[in-house]
Order: C-alpha cells, then structure tokens, then sequence
C-alpha cells in the first residue's frame, strides 16, 4: 500500500461504531429469516416424511427429488424463483425453505427407518397404538438423527442467506458486497465473522437443545 | 410481478432460442466452456491437497478430528465471504481467487471421504498383507488404494458437483462462467434472461452430477455395490 493511501484495517471498532445500525439490521435480518426459514422447513418435513415412510413407494422419489434439487445451485435457484417472487425477502426464504427441507425430510426418514425393530414390537406388544407409538417411541428413538439434521440445515442456511445478496436480502451478505465494492476491508471481514459466529451460536443452541430434549444420551455416556 | 409469469417464460425461451446468446465470447458456449474449466482447475487444486493428506491420515489411521473440524467450518463458512474476503486482500479478484475460494471448498468432501474410505479397510485385510510381507507402500497402493477407491471417488465427485455450483457466484466479484448471464440480467432487470441463466447453471450442475455418478459406478467394483447407501458422500451440501 503506498504512503498516500488512507489505512484499511482488517478490523477496526471505528467502523463497528459508525455502522451499528446497518450491523444489526443485517444480523436480525439473518437472523430472523434462518429461523423462519428452518422452522418452516420442519414443518413441512414432519408431514412429508412421515407420508413417505408410510407409502414406501413414495420414499424413492421424495429422496431422489431432493437429492436432485441438492445439486441445482443457490444462485440458480434463487434465479430461477426470482422472475415470479420478486426481488426481496420472499424469494430468499423460499429458497432456503427448499434446501432445508431435504435435509430434514432425508434426516427424518432415516432416523425413523433406524427405529430398532425389536422396540417397535415390545411397544405393539405392551398395547401403543400408531399414534403413540409414534410420539413415544419412534420419535424420541429418532430423535439424534433429527437433531442431527436440523443442526445441518441451520448451519448451511445460515451461510445460504448470503447469496440473498443477488436479489437484494442477503443479511450479512448484503454488507460483504457493499464492503467489496467500496474495498472497505473492515466491513468485508466484520460481516463474514459475524456470519460465523452467528452459525457457531447456533449450532450451540441446537446441542444443548438435543440434550434437554435426550437426558437418556446424556446419562449412557457418563456412565 | 407473479402475473407476468408466463411472459417471463417466453421472454426466456425467446433468450434461449437467440442464436447469437449461444455464440461469441460472451455467449453461452464460450462461458460454459469457462465455467467448466475454472470448476476443473479448483477441483484439481482441492485434490492435489486433500487426496495426499487423507491419504497419509488414513494411512495413519488419526487425524479424524482435523478432517472433521474442516468439513464443520467450511459448512459454515459463506463462499460469498471467502470471495468477498479475497477481494479486499492481495488475492483479489476474477477467476483466479474463484478457482482458489472454490479449491477450498472442494477440500472438506474429498478429505473426508478418503480418509474414511481408508479407515474402512477391513483390518483382517491389512493383517493378512502384512503377513504376506507388503511394506507400507505397496499396502498403500496395492490394499488400502484400491479398497478405498469407491469411496474416494464419492468424495470427488461431491467436491465437483459443489464446485460447479459454486463458481456461478463469481459474476458477483467480477469473474466469468455461466453466472454472468444471471447477473447480468438481474442487472439489466430482464428477467426472461435470469430464469434462462438459472436454468442453464442447473442443467449443467445435474449434468456434471450424472455424469460423474456414471464415472463413479465405473470405478467401482460390483462386489463393493452390496453395501451402497452406507457409502453415500459425507458432505454434500448445496453450494452457498
């Protein structure tokens, strides 16, 4: 860098300070749109892989579909999607509803799949009927596998959202681009770090949640 | 904007059926052509590093906490910040930090399955080799290699299907590839051109996928096909 040059700091709490609102804009918009966009995502993976498990025939197309669609790039699709959504927050959320879904629905279904049969016949035995078969024994049984699932959709959309940035909702993304463009080193890397840790702060919660939710894992290791 | 649907499709079968959208340097044959070799070139760069090194850890039969670590934080690290991060520092930008940004990102799928595939090697199988009197070398490439060649070549082509969706993100710091049409026709706000765009990184995206399953299935041998859904690739995930 000549002598001429202002500095341009990796890091520099100046810039945190002057543009506090746009970084918490962006954070709370990354962060509410990963929220919406996951929960929304399980909602519709419950119903879709418990109708595939129930249809067997169903469960080749539902896996294979979503391993398709896993290969069709986020900036396609969001391509794809924007000519009819529109540009803005809609088009990004349906995007990354569509991803996260086929992690859930393939998590879902594997997890249920992996359900000991042995169990599953003790439970007929002592009486439990489909429904409760499914809220007591299948479900908690599946219960690793679907958190598992849920962590690995929360971390991708979290990192998903930045490619937003092409139809002007990116989050985080939006400030790594205008960072670029201006060749403002601290927003890129304040941005990006941000973005980090907001997947780590996730998939933190999402561990802890897992072991609120399956107090009997917790107890087979310390044992 | 929803109502213009269908003008939009034919805005963009229009775009498509325009002979001169296909030829010339900026047309869809000469970015695809693009496309592909800066999706060669990373996936060449991320395996010359991580076949070597799950190699070697396997080899070892440690190092899976690396392996893991770096599959963790590349998931959760954006492309669109590596690429913007590279762009601010002497990397810059174009095609070259979209090749390196892309390696990087080919690394974790391509680590990950070789050193499995090589963790996986029956152990009564290294036994009865060393028994036989084979060194480390010849166990590496005559047992442990071609044992775990099925699951290697999952990891590659994990690693080339998520390059390849990767690199259209370069229109965005000033690269080529077929991007290029989506961004500039978001650019330009003809939509026709963006759907036409986004489907045509599509259809190369899947056409690579299939293409690299059938390379896949051919190095694999049938013996090994038994066991098929436990081989899946670790770490596919979309590009992001």
């Amino acid at each position: 860098m000549s002598a001429g040059q202002p500095p341009n700091p990796w890091l520099s709490w100046t810039y945190v300070e002057h543009n506090w609102g746009d970084i918490t804009t962006a954070l709370s918009r990354h962060t509410t749109l990963t929220i919406q966009a996951v929960l929304l995502a399980m909602a519709l993976a419950f119903p879709l892989a418990l109708l595939a498990r129930a249809r067997p025939r169903l469960a080749g197309p539902v896996l294979g579909l979503s391993g398709a669609l896993y290969t069709v790039p986020s900036l396609a699709l969001f391509a794809i999607l924007a000519p009819f959504t529109g540009i803005g927050r809609t088009t990004v959320l349906i995007g990354l509803v569509a991803y996260a879904l086929l992690v859930l629905v393939r998590n879902i279904l594997v997890g249920l799949q992996g359900v000991d049969p042995d169990v599953l016949d003790a439970a007929r035995g002592l009486g439990y009927g489909p429904t409760r078969m499914l809220l007591a024994v299948e479900l908690p049984n599946a219960l690793p596998t679907i958190v598992a699932g849920v962590r690995l959709a929360t971390v991708s959309t979290v990192a998903l959202v930045t490619v937003g940035v092409v139809v002007g909702y990116g989050g985080l993304g939006q400030l790594m681009f205008r960072g670029f463009r201006s060749g403002y080193r601290a927003e890129v890397m304040t941005s990006s770090l941000l973005c980090l840790a907001l997947a780590l702060v996730f998939d933190l919660a999402l561990v802890l949640l897992g072991r609120a939710l399956m107090p009997w894992a917790r107890r087979r290791v310390a044992a | 904007m929803s109502g213009a649907g269908s003008h939009i499709i034919s805005d963009a079968i229009a775009w498509l059926n325009d002979p001169l959208n296909w030829t010339g340097p900026h047309g869809i044959g000469a970015l695809t052509v693009e496309h592909l070799g800066m999706s060669a070139g990373a996936v060449l760069l991320g395996a010359g590093f991580a076949l070597p090194l799950g190699l070697w850890l396997g080899h070892r039969r440690r190092g899976g906490q690396v392996t893991v670590l770096l599959s963790n934080v590349s998931r959760a690290m954006p492309t669109l910040a590596l690429l913007t991060l590279f762009a601010s520092s002497a990397i810059g930008f174009g095609n070259r930090a979209v090749v390196i940004a892309a390696a990087i990102f080919a690394v974790p799928p391509i680590l990950t399955n070789t050193f499995t595939g090589m963790l996986e090697v029956d152990a009564d199988v290294l036994d009865a080799a060393r028994g036989m009197g084979l060194g480390p070398w010849r166990m590496l490439w005559r047992v442990e290699v071609p044992l775990a060649l099925p699951v290697i070549a999952a990891g590659v082509r994990t690693a080339a299907v998520q390059v390849v969706a990767t690199v259209p993100l370069a229109a965005l710091v000033a690269g080529g590839g077929l991007g290029v049409i989506i961004n500039t026709g978001l650019a330009t706000q003809r939509y026709g051109q963006v759907l036409a765009g986004g489907v045509l990184v599509a259809v190369l995206s899947m056409s690579v996928e299939g293409i690299l399953a059938g390379a896949q299935r051919l190095v694999t041998p049938r013996f090994m096909t038994a066991g098929r859904t436990a081989r899946q690739p670790v770490a596919a995930l979309p590009a992001t």
